[in-house]
Parts: structure tokens; sequence; C-alpha cells
């Protein structure tokens, strides 16, 4: 008894067990359906904006849930930026690709010439590398930009 | 009368249109312009997603195999650009809201006021 | 102040209904925003791209160069961010 008075005491406002606990349960949940908006955008409402979201959003209630040093132990800034840089840099590097195989800009079926699965099918595969991309891209941004706006950018106290 | 039932839409978005733009440009509070051009831009992104609407139609996703064999039917599939369009406009909101949320903690930082006339005042000195 | 800015909103709302009077009505299938360009993607897309759904297939090829911008634009936003708030590092 004197030891649960003790955790509650040292525990700051607003944390709870049992939100800890549904976050910690539910987080990895979040992520998988955020994956499966990116890549089953072609079938279903969805695509890289809505699952790149999602995947922000998971890092948000761990920061909200715990603080913000948890979170970043779970996805540091380092990291998440070479996530967003590598997102932004995919969507890029595949128009690149196209016009170096001699297509226009983004013109996927011109990626017909490296693995001949043809034209028509490139361009559906092409729309899904440029939405795994902005789903990177747009991961990062929306983690980064609670992290930032919430602990003022020292990254060492949030809400 | 008729006109206003006839288009209720339009009126809806103008209407929530103008209470952004009064708090855009009648309040003094940095935060309270900022939440004002949120509700500028829901209205705006309402107008284009009602351009869109056509009556009795369906989403826009279509079964693969049977558009291949027979071709789409126009008149049964709403009007997939308007969402297109609207998505990146959310999007690049998003961003905007950040950006100008940064700027008014720095505004905080070094001023210590959110309100416009009391910056202003410091200013002046 | 507060009166004139009031007075500029309710004239601009005047204006914009004024402005809606030749606006096609609600759910139109006639409109000039469904007859344009709307109808080769919603008659070729499919074909074309064999992707369903066509906010995804518009999004990601025939609009590829907003989308990437559009990407380019919030990558910026995040590093204005960071740029914006971060101190420099106390010695």
């Amino acid at each position: 008894m004197k030891e649960v008075r003790a955790r509650a005491e040292g525990r700051k406002i607003g944390e709870s067990l049992i939100i800890q606990t549904a976050v910690r349960i539910l987080v990895p949940f979040i992520q998988i359906f955020g994956l499966y908006v990116i890549v089953h955008g072609h079938y279903s409402p969805g695509g890289g904006f809505q699952g790149g979201v999602i995947l922000g959003a998971s890092f948000v209630l761990l920061a909200l849930a715990y603080d913000l040093k948890f979170s970043l132990t779970h996805m540091s800034e380092r990291v998440n930026l070479i996530f967003g840089n590598c997102g932004a840099l995919i969507f890029v590097g595949t128009g690149v690709l196209t016009a170096l195989f001699g297509g226009l800009f983004l013109d996927y079926s011109a990626l017909d010439k490296l693995i001949p699965l043809g034209p028509i099918e490139w361009r559906s595969f092409g729309i899904f590398i440029v939405e795994v991309g902005v789903g990177l891209a747009v991961m990062s941004i929306m983690a980064s930009l609670f992290w930032d706006l919430s602990s003022d950018g020292e990254l060492d106290e949030g809400l | 009368m008729e006109l206003i039932v006839a288009k209720y839409n339009y009126w809806i978005y103008v209407v929530l249109m103008m209470v952004g733009f009064y708090a855009m440009i009648g309040k003094r509070n940095l935060v309270k312009k900022l939440i004002g051009m949120n509700i500028f831009q829901t209205a705006i992104i309402l107008l284009f997603i009602s351009a869109g609407v056509k009556h009795g139609s369906k989403i826009p996703i279509v079964d693969k195999y049977e558009a291949l064999e027979k071709g789409v039917d126009v008149a049964s599939i709403v009007n997939p650009l308007p969402h297109v369009l609207m998505l990146t406009a959310i999007v690049v909101g998003i961003a905007v809201t950040g950006v100008a949320l940064a700027i008014l903690l720095r505004i905080y930082r070094e001023y210590g006021t959110l309100e416009e006339d009391e910056i202003l005042e410091k200013l002046g000195k | 102040m507060k009166a004139l800015a009031l007075v500029a909103s309710l004239v601009t709302g005047a204006i914009l209904l004024y402005g809606t009077m030749d606006f096609p009505a609600w759910g139109d299938p006639q409109s000039p925003a469904a007859t344009h360009l709307a109808t080769y993607f919603i008659e070729n897309a499919v074909e074309e791209t064999h992707v369903p759904n066509l906010v995804t297939a518009v999004l990601g090829d025939y609009r590829g160069y907003d989308t990437m911008f559009e990407t380019v634009v919030i990558y910026c936003a995040g590093l204005a961010v960071i740029s914006v708030l971060r101190r420099s590092r106390k010695p």
C-alpha cells in the first residue's frame, strides 16, 4: 500500500497507469494500421498522406500518455529526420530515375526498361513507390512538428 | 427565398468564411487570428468538395476488372479532382499552421505577449 | 476598429453571396467542374494505370508534379519549425 502511494505521488499530473498501459498496447496496432492505409491506398480510401498522419499520431500519442523523453526513446529525432529525408528523396529520386530512363519526369512507364513488368503495371507500381515516400515524409514531419512545438524547441519536457 | 433554398450550401460556406475573415481582421490576439485562418480554410475546402458532388453517385473507387471490361459510367462516380486538390490543400494547411505556431512561440519568447497592440507598443519604443 | 472589421466582412459576404447566383446547384451532374477534365480521369484512369482508387491515380500519376512539390512544402515546413524554434546550444 505504501509503495502504491509513493508511486502515485512521484507521478506527474495527468499520468495514469490505465492510460499508459492502454497506449502501450494500442500503439503497435495503430502503426500497423498506418502501414496498411499507406500500402492499401490503391484499393481503398487511403494513401501516403493519411497513413503518414496515422503513423505520426502514434508517436504523438506516446508523448501525450508518457512524456516527451519516452517517445524520443522509441523514435529518436535523428532517426526521424533521416526517415523524412528518405521520404522526400524517394519521391524526387523516382522522378529523376524516370527521366534518366528516357521518359518524362514522373512518367513511371519509362521504368519498364529497368525491370520489364509492362508499362501500365509500372504506372501502378510507381504510384505505390511514391506513396511510400510521401508516407515516410509526412510521418516524420508530423512527429517533428509536435515535438518541437510542444517543448518550445528544447525537446526536454513536453506538455 | 427560393434562391436561398436552392443554393443553401453556398450560404453555409460564405457564413463560415466570413466568420474566419472577421476573426482574421477584427481580433487583436494572434492565436485568434490563426484560428480564424483555419476556419477560412475549412470553408474553402468545403466549397471545393461540394463542387464535386453529383446526385446519386458513388465514391470514386471502382471495381477494377469490371471497369476494364465495360468502362466506367461518368455520371455514376463523383468528381475525383476536387478530392485530390483538397487532399493536398489540407496537408499544406497543416504545414502552414505548424510554421505559424512556431513563429507565434518565437514572438512570445521575444516580447512576452501575443496581443497585437502590446507588441506594436514594444516595437515603437 | 471592430465595427469597421464587421462592416468589411458583411460587405464581402454580401458580394460573395451575389457571386453565388451564377454557381451551379447542389449535385448538378452538368456543372462546369464535372464536365471538362474530370470526365477524362473517370473514363481513362483505370485503363491507363490499373488503379481502382481514382483519387490515388490522379494524385500519384496525373498530378505527380503537384504532389511532389507538396511533399517538398511540408518538408520545408518541418525544417522551418525546427530552425525557428531551436536555440543555439549552450556552451
